[in-house]
């Protein structure tokens, strides 16, 4: 079974490597597993995802990502991507001029061998038959890539690239506290709908309300840099019920039994 | 009529450098693109250099009429007397040296008539060109130009039957001239800049149209232009007249081989657009990095007429070019789509001009210009419209698009308007290819040259879709070309 494996990962930005944001963080997402991550602000939620998926800005100090047995950090993000790795931006760039339907194309394209030319025929088709079943009015794709979109058709265009490139593992970066419920929902029904054997989901979220909808199998809490604490769907409701202190609470005072003992 | 000179010089005003250039030895051209060459075995060959015995050497064989050779001759004077133009552009123009340049070469043959025909070895180099695909569906519509002579043409038995003129230069001016002399050197005078003056004194090939009253041709024509004779300059001349009520599409496409030293390429085209006739006329130009391509092109609208330049620069060592349309008649229409793409180590001065010289005239330039790696992109545009007009329209865009911190952009718009009934607009942008834009198509899987590609074609894909199908095609793949050389 796939997996994406984490090992002890140290994160910083590429200005300013002396300065770890991710500091020693261990995971491991097989298929078919549903993983959420919760934290405060500022925790490096958004960096770790980030960084897996090889964004320049960011540097992995130390620690390694391995994917089916392979460490990516030597490969150029649309290797990884062509790997099997997918990233739901947060705030997805506007490409001008490009159409949805030719960009997604591009990327299809992309994981083609050397020569072999797209079936346009078939593309749309299944184009289509997913646009069907995320509801998305046929009208969409003929729209420049996230330019002037809202929150929600920006949620949209992201489910619909990542149901059509079908990745083995997907980071969803959802950590904005001001996703509207409409915006949600979409994240939310795509994911349910791709949710499965063949895919392994890395769900990245600031408040509870999103797992209302997607229900995980996994729930991780992460606090200055590191998972603290993981447990099943009930941690994210305790979570919920108690707040982000309660594990400070709980950090401090672990932290301080070490160090009486 | 005698339209404004001087059309290379537009004055430089409002200059905005937007970036500075600076070494960057990252990134670099893909010098195998365009490298090859074949050997072409010349009938006529008039040398290097340019002096009077040249001029007479290719005015004789071609069989000119005396006139011809008066207009050369003169031509060649001016030439001379011309000053370079290098204290407003570049002065990079220093460093053509006119004496090393060959100003004839052909091969002696008549225009061939159908593919077959074609020699081996110049199907050879089209097909290495990526045209033959567009020869076998346009069959019908090419005249494809193989160094100063057309090698091949045979659409004018087809439009010949609309009573339709298309040939090359020495043709038209052999066989008709009651029709050509009229216009000839009319639009666009000898002495309008020193490369109009070389052009008129050595010119050779080209395309001479003439669309009678009320013709509407229905197949755009086509022609191919390219060097490949090391040095050679091309001197290809083009005049086309659409008649009144006439309508006619021109489209011209050229690549060239690379070579070790500099080529000259030196056209005059002019366009005469009589009363409600329309021309448009489409360039795609893919010049190899050590070209100068100098080229003056202008139209004359009369009443009612219609004429919209579409242009496409890629590639040269450094292109100067500024389409115009004197909007001579009432009503008269002009459009400059202009697209420019500056890679390493290239200078693309493009623009357009717009003289407005008659009531209720509109005219309307998008430009949008693209500068990669220390490529430079100058957008240079002359608008005028004069204080007795009533009613004139121009409306003006121009986006710059950077795809490196080194590269640069300038424009230099000269809108002059006096009057005040007439409405002008004016619009500039500059923008970048962002690193989050360009990891965002990453994460998708593309390459990052094939990010930067796309990025590129959705920045002009507005203006793309106005080019007919195929040549929009070619156009991706040569942006994809030069994208691919780009990533360092």
């Amino acid at each position: 079974m796939p997996s994406l494996e984490i090992r002890d990962l140290f994160v910083a930005l590429a200005a300013t490597p002396d300065k770890p944001i991710v500091k020693g963080l261990n995971l491991t997402i097989r298929t078919g597993e549903v993983h959420a991550i919760m934290g405060p602000n500022g925790t490096g939620k958004s960096t770790l995802s980030k960084a897996i998926a090889g964004h320049p800005d960011y540097v992995i100090t130390s620690g390694d990502v391995i994917l089916d047995g392979k460490s990516i950090l030597e490969m150029e993000p649309d290797e990884r991507a062509r790997a099997g790795l997918f990233l739901a931006f947060q705030y997805p760039s506007e490409i001008p001029g490009v159409s949805i339907a030719n960009f997604v194309r591009a990327a299809v394209q992309a994981r083609l061998a050397e020569g072999e030319e797209l079936d346009a025929t078939a593309y749309y088709k299944r184009l289509y038959a997913k646009m069907d079943l995320l509801k998305i009015d046929r009208k969409f794709t003929s729209r420049s890539v996230n330019e002037g979109f809202s929150g929600g058709e920006k949620k949209r265009c992201e489910i619909l690239q990542m149901a059509m490139l079908e990745p083995t593992f997907s980071l969803m970066d959802e950590t904005d506290s001001g996703l509207d419920i409409d915006a949600l929902r979409i994240v939310a029904e795509g994911v349910n709908l791709m949710r499965g054997d063949k895919l392994g989901v890395l769900l990245i979220t600031h408040y509870q309300r999103l797992l209302d909808y997607i229900v995980p199998d996994f729930v991780h809490v992460m606090y200055d840099g590191r998972i603290v604490k993981s447990g099943d769907k009930s941690l994210a409701l305790e979570l919920e019920a108690k707040g982000y202190d309660w594990v400070k609470q709980e950090l401090a005072a672990s932290s301080a039994a070490v160090a009486n003992a | 009529m005698q339209p404004p000179s001087d059309l290379l010089a537009a004055p430089e005003t409002e200059a905005a450098d937007t970036a500075t250039a600076v070494e960057n030895p990252t990134v670099g051209i893909d010098q195998s693109v365009g490298d090859f060459t074949y050997d072409v075995k010349y009938a006529f060959d008039a040398g290097s250099g340019l002096n009077e015995g040249v001029i007479r050497y290719i005015s004789d064989v071609k069989k000119e009429a005396s006139w011809i050779l008066d207009f050369r001759l003169k031509a060649y004077q001016t030439f001379l007397d011309k000053p370079m133009p290098t204290h407003w552009a570049t002065k990079d123009l220093e460093n053509i040296d006119f004496n090393k340049i060959r100003y004839y070469l052909s091969q002696g043959q008549k225009p061939k008539r159908t593919w077959d025909e074609v020699p081996d070895d110049i199907k050879r180099t089209f097909e290495r060109l990526g045209i033959p695909e567009q020869e076998r569906k346009f069959l019908a519509g090419v005249e494809a130009q193989f160094d100063s002579e057309a090698a091949y043409s045979n659409v004018k038995d087809i439009v010949a039957k609309q009573g339709v003129i298309f040939c090359n230069s020495t043709e038209a001016l052999r066989e008709h001239p009651e029709i050509f002399r009229k216009w000839f050197g009319k639009v666009i005078p000898t002495g309008d800049n020193k490369f109009s003056a070389l052009n008129s004194a050595v010119f050779s090939g080209g395309s001479f149209i003439y669309v009678p009253p009320g013709v509407k041709v229905a197949m755009p024509l086509q022609a191919y232009f390219r060097i490949n004779a090391e040095n050679f300059g091309q001197f290809e001349r083009t005049l086309i007249i659409a008649d009144e009520g006439a309508e006619v599409t021109y489209m011209e496409g050229c690549t060239a081989p690379k070579f070790s030293t500099s080529t000259l390429h030196s056209a005059v085209v002019e366009l005469v657009a009589l009363k409600g006739a329309k021309i448009q006329y489409i360039t795609v130009q893919n010049w190899a990095p050590n070209v100068f391509n100098l080229v003056t092109k202008r139209a004359i609208a009369m009443e009612d007429a219609e004429v919209k330049w579409i242009d496409c620069n890629i590639g040269s060592r450094l292109t100067m070019k500024y389409p115009g349309v004197i909007l001579k008649g009432k009503r008269a229409r002009g459009e400059v789509i202009s697209i420019a793409l500056a890679n390493d180590g290239q200078h693309q001065d493009t623009g357009a001009k717009m003289i407005h010289a008659a009531d209720d005239t509109t005219s309307v330039i998008v430009a949008k210009s693209i500068s990669v790696g220390q490529g430079r992109s100058t957008y240079r545009g002359v608008v005028h419209i004069p204080k007795h007009l009533k009613g004139c329209k121009n409306n003006t865009e121009c986006d710059a698009l950077l795809i490196n911190t080194n590269s640069r952009t300038d424009t230099y718009p000269a809108i002059v308007v006096r009057g005040d009934t007439h409405a002008v607009q004016h619009e500039a942008s500059v923008s970048k290819v962002s690193e989050d834009m360009i990891f965002y198509m990453q994460q998708r899987g593309l390459t990052e040259a094939q990010a930067m590609s796309l990025a590129v074609n959705g920045f002009v894909n507005d203006l793309v879709r106005q080019f007919p199908m195929e040549y929009s095609v070619e156009l991706k793949r040569l942006i994809d070309l030069e994208m691919e050389g780009s990533v360092g």
